[in-house]
């Protein structure tokens, strides 16, 4: 077995209202080339003028990871020409990045590590081209042109692809809960490269370094650095000569594999020197300290390990929980105001979660939240009535009184209603009475189920089980 | 109406023969005549030429390229939103050496402009075509681009007056890009008093141009009394291989101030050669960058080919003229790996020293004088095929570009062939009031330069 080696390069497009060079919204999923102007455009004669937002922004993406921020920082040119670029350079950071430094713990082997961070710079992203089917042609798209990103780049401190993706996961939940970015990766919001090498265990001699581009997901990245720690090592010890190369691949997620994109023989020569346009970056510490005002100050691990302590959750639902930055904030928000936070941890990471994946946010608030639970602890509703209300919330809004009432899931303890559809359906299902009698449990669950169905889950299971059980001693 | 009728039938029939401008304004002249009128700015009514490089709003903005034919600019630069508000209004654009690349306008893709004073020889560039045009007559000013001596040469050479004001004065939106960290746009005019005035409307500090930081600017009083002031002089500019008109006229102009009273010293600034050497690596490699967005996908001329590298290949290679090939490919070199540091970062360290001996140089002294050009206009065709020599008349005029001090050139008497010779009164960094004061100071004691009888 060999040791890896992971450092990632982490693409991040910052929330700001307005591009990073220019007016323009940066709004996702507008009609391509509607969010455009000469600047983004790169028309003759125009310029660039700095967003200052981004620039707090990056600052605080630097104060969230302990990073040193520079007085001075410099945006510079890589110049290349592809039609996404409609300048032909780049405006990046590149000798003078804006922070230096900086780390994110994660667990290895039941200890914490710092996975160090190189520097975190500012740049612009390209637009975005479309490659019709069995066209001759393709379109661009400059809606993304200048969005504002920061791109993290970390040392090879990271050991295995699991680790590379608790990293992520610790990376995105904190600059989400910092307000630097939305961390969106479907939206493409963030993007990770990787740098891949392996190593003959004990030595300090870094094997032969192969970059990864264009992993779009968590799942993707751990699949793709997988495959690529097999085919480095397979090429290691059954390569018969064939020596692993210094390159770049591309991962397919299609296909499931990498493919070479150029050796390092054919990497472009990128020019890089300081943008004449834009004067250099100073900041003072009080613009620094004003960027970095109420920061949050847990870590990811911090916070999981707050959650199953404050909160008596497992691990797991720690984890989960704190993942993701709207579920932590929401579990912090609706587990202060219950006397046991774990079933309201339940609850987020049962009927919440499902819904939860489909998208657009969590739409119920933790006040909201919190009146549901109580009104099913106090016997108000049924814990199948209460998912049916949750579901309306979500999806419509309101109250949970106004829900119930529009759903006519009051919860029904009408006795006598009660008993006579129990006497109704004991009397339909005597094999299920013959087998409680033989003292069969599951049966009973039968039974209960077959009055919920009936009273579309609005009987009050209490009384509902003390009326079957009164039924059967008859 | 009749007013505006009659200026371009002036100018339709002078431009017959010196070709000055690219395009003219006829429909829209009327509309912003009116506009002008109803407004009460400095420049009031006032027609200009534009150089084809700054973008005006629906106008063609070609920078005398194939590249660009056809192509038009869809904003106002900021210097044309400016002079509008004053009231001034814009007839056409006017000539340039490709991308403003030259020193003679014959590297324009589209047609060749004359030196009005005599039709053999160039007009200078690259703002040949504004020089010509104010240098005949066709309109009292225009704007130019200076970014090795593109303003002030021209304006020698057609014995006008051109500014090319401090780096960071005049804002660069709208202004086609060659060189970013030497551009600046300026005035061209046939007196001092029109050039300041044209200059007080353009300048200060614009949010689009994060360059741009410097002061706004305040018609000045003429200096009375030379008494106080220090002019350096260059020592030794008799070896210097300038032609003896030139060292005639520069002679004169430092006996004018003597006699004005002004305490004159001869300033050991040896005309370092690399300078030039210098101006054309950064600049050059500036532009290797900046002409890289000209590839045909977006706007202008559009090639062929079978995949999207060739397309490109093919617009770049019939968009461009040879001098713009030449530095492009210049440029690229300098910037590339394992040249950098040899030849790119050496010369910006050349500018950085170069930069503080002016300053110091401006400690002691409020102006310095230098003969714009080394030589008077030469004839067309004549370093065609020697761009060396092309290159070498910039040795006067990239120094204030490389260190961005303000330097205005004024016509200075005549080379025995009768052609105009310039001279430049240049200031420390952010001080056109130092040099418009002075200049004007001694236009009340002998006359307006342009206008006196030795420059006739």
């Amino acid at each position: 077995m060999y040791d890896i080696v992971i450092g990632l390069e982490i693409h991040v497009e910052m929330k700001t209202k307005t591009k990073l060079f220019c007016g323009c919204s940066t709004e996702f999923g507008a009609a391509p080339n509607t969010q455009v102007c000469p600047v983004c455009l790169g028309l003759p004669g125009t310029l660039p003028q700095v967003n200052k937002e981004a620039i707090s922004l990056a600052i605080r993406a630097g104060g969230v990871f302990g990073s040193t921020i520079q007085p001075i920082s410099q945006f510079s040119r890589k110049n290349y020409m592809y039609p996404d670029l409609p300048k032909a350079y780049q405006i990046t950071q590149y000798q003078e990045p804006i922070c230096i430094g900086g780390g994110i713990e994660v667990m290895r082997e039941g200890e914490r590590v710092m996975i160090r961070l190189e520097r975190i710079h500012m740049e612009e992203d390209p637009g975005k081209l479309m490659h019709p089917e069995y066209e001759f042609f393709s379109l661009a798209d400059y809606n993304r042109s200048g969005i504002p990103l920061i791109e993290i780049v970390t040392k090879p401190d990271l050991r295995s692809p699991e680790e590379a993706v608790e990293f992520l996961k610790a990376l995105r939940t904190q600059l989400e809960f910092a307000g630097i970015s939305d961390c969106r990766m479907e939206q493409g919001s963030l993007r990770c490269d990787a740098n891949i090498s392996l190593k003959e265990p004990g030595t300090e001699i870094l094997g032969t370094r192969v970059e990864i581009k264009n992993i779009n997901s968590f799942r993707e990245v751990q699949k793709a650095l997988e495959k690529e720690v097999k085919r480095q090592s397979d090429l290691l010890r059954f390569g018969e000569g064939e020596k692993i190369v210094q390159e770049t691949r591309k991962w397919d997620t299609g296909k499931g594999r990498t493919i070479s994109m150029r050796s390092k023989e054919d990497a472009e020569d990128y020019r890089f020197f300081d943008d004449p346009d834009l004067p250099v970056i100073q900041l003072t510490q009080g613009q620094i300290e004003a960027a970095q005002a109420d920061l949050p100050t847990e870590t990811a691990i911090q916070r999981r390990e707050r959650f199953q302590m404050s909160y008596g959750l497992s691990e797991e639902e720690a984890t989960k929980l704190t993942e993701d930055a709207v579920l932590a904030r929401l579990m912090d928000q609706a587990g202060e105001g219950h006397s046991d936070p774990r079933k309201v941890a339940t609850w987020i990471l049962t009927e919440g979660l499902c819904l939860y994946r489909s998208g657009e946010g969590f739409r119920v608030d933790a006040s909201t939240l919190l009146v549901l639970l109580e009104t099913v602890e106090s016997g108000g509703l049924s814990h199948s009535a209460a998912k049916q209300v949750f579901e309306s919330l979500w999806k419509i809004g309101g109250t949970v009184d106004d829900t119930i009432q529009v759903l006519g899931l009051q919860q029904n303890s009408d006795q006598d209603e009660l008993t006579d559809l129990i006497a109704k359906i004991v009397a339909e299902n005597p094999q299920a009475i013959a087998e409680i009698r033989a003292g069969n449990g599951k049966a009973f669950g039968f039974l209960m189920g077959a009055v919920m169905k009936e009273t579309k889950g609005t009987a009050n299971p209490k009384i509902a089980k003390a009326l079957i059980e009164a039924e059967l001693k008859r | 109406m009749e007013l505006v009728e009659r200026l371009f039938s002036e100018i339709l029939k002078k431009d017959r023969s010196i070709g000055a401008f690219l395009s003219l304004d006829i429909e829209g002249a009327l509309k912003q005549r009116e506009e002008a009128e109803r407004c009460e700015g400095a420049l009031a009514g006032v027609p200009l030429g534009i150089k084809d490089n700054i973008a005006v709003k629906g106008q063609p903005l070609t920078c005398a390229s194939k590249m660009l034919m056809g192509h038009r600019a869809s904003y106002d630069a900021t210097v044309i939103e400016r002079l509008r508000k004053s009231g001034a209004w814009f007839v056409g654009k006017t000539n340039m050496d490709e991308f403003a690349m030259g020193g003679s306008t014959e590297n324009s893709a589209f047609q060749q402009t004359k030196n009005p004073v005599d039709l053999d020889y160039v007009p200078g560039g690259s703002s040949g075509g504004s020089a010509a045009a104010v240098a005949a007559g066709m309109v009292p000013g225009a704007l130019g681009s200076d970014t090795g001596g593109s303003i002030r040469q021209p304006a020698a050479y057609c014995g006008i007056v051109g500014l090319k004001p401090t780096y960071g004065r005049v804002s660069r939106y709208g202004l086609v890009a060659f060189a970013s960290s030497f551009d600046q746009i300026g005035p061209m005019t046939q007196t001092v008093e029109e050039c300041e005035r044209l200059f007080s409307v353009i300048a200060g500090a614009d949010e689009k141009d994060p360059t741009c930081d410097g002061a706004s600017y305040q018609m000045q009083k003429r200096l009375a009394d030379f008494s106080m002031l220090r002019v350096g002089v260059v020592s030794g500019i008799e070896k210097m291989g300038i032609a003896p008109s030139i060292l005639k006229s520069y002679q004169k102009l430092v006996e004018e101030f003597q006699d004005a009273g002004a305490i004159v010293e001869e300033i050991d600034f040896s005309l370092p050669s690399e300078a030039v050497s210098v101006y054309y690596v950064l600049s050059s490699a500036e532009a290797s960058s900046n002409l890289g967005r000209f590839d045909g996908i977006r706007y202008g001329l559009k090639g062929t080919g079978a995949s999207v590298e060739e397309e490109m290949k093919s617009s770049r290679s019939a968009g461009f003229g040879l001098e713009v090939k030449r530095r492009v490919l210049f440029g690229t070199h300098v910037l590339s790996a394992g040249y950098q540091d040899q030849v790119y970062k050496k010369a910006q360290r050349y500018r950085a020293t170069l930069k503080n001996r002016m300053e110091e140089l401006f400690h002691s002294h409020d102006l310095f004088l230098m003969p714009t050009t080394p030589t008077p206009a030469f004839r067309l065709g004549d370093h065609s095929d020697d761009p060396m020599g092309m290159y070498l008349e910039d040795a006067f005029t990239v120094p204030a570009s490389l260190t961005g001090i303000p330097a205005l050139s004024i016509p200075y008497g005549k080379s025995d062939a009768g052609l105009p010779i310039g001279m430049q009164v240049m200031a420390a960094h952010g001080q056109e009031e130092k040099i418009f004061e002075v200049v004007k100071g001694l236009e009340t004691k002998n006359g307006v330069f342009g206008r006196r009888d030795q420059d006739v």
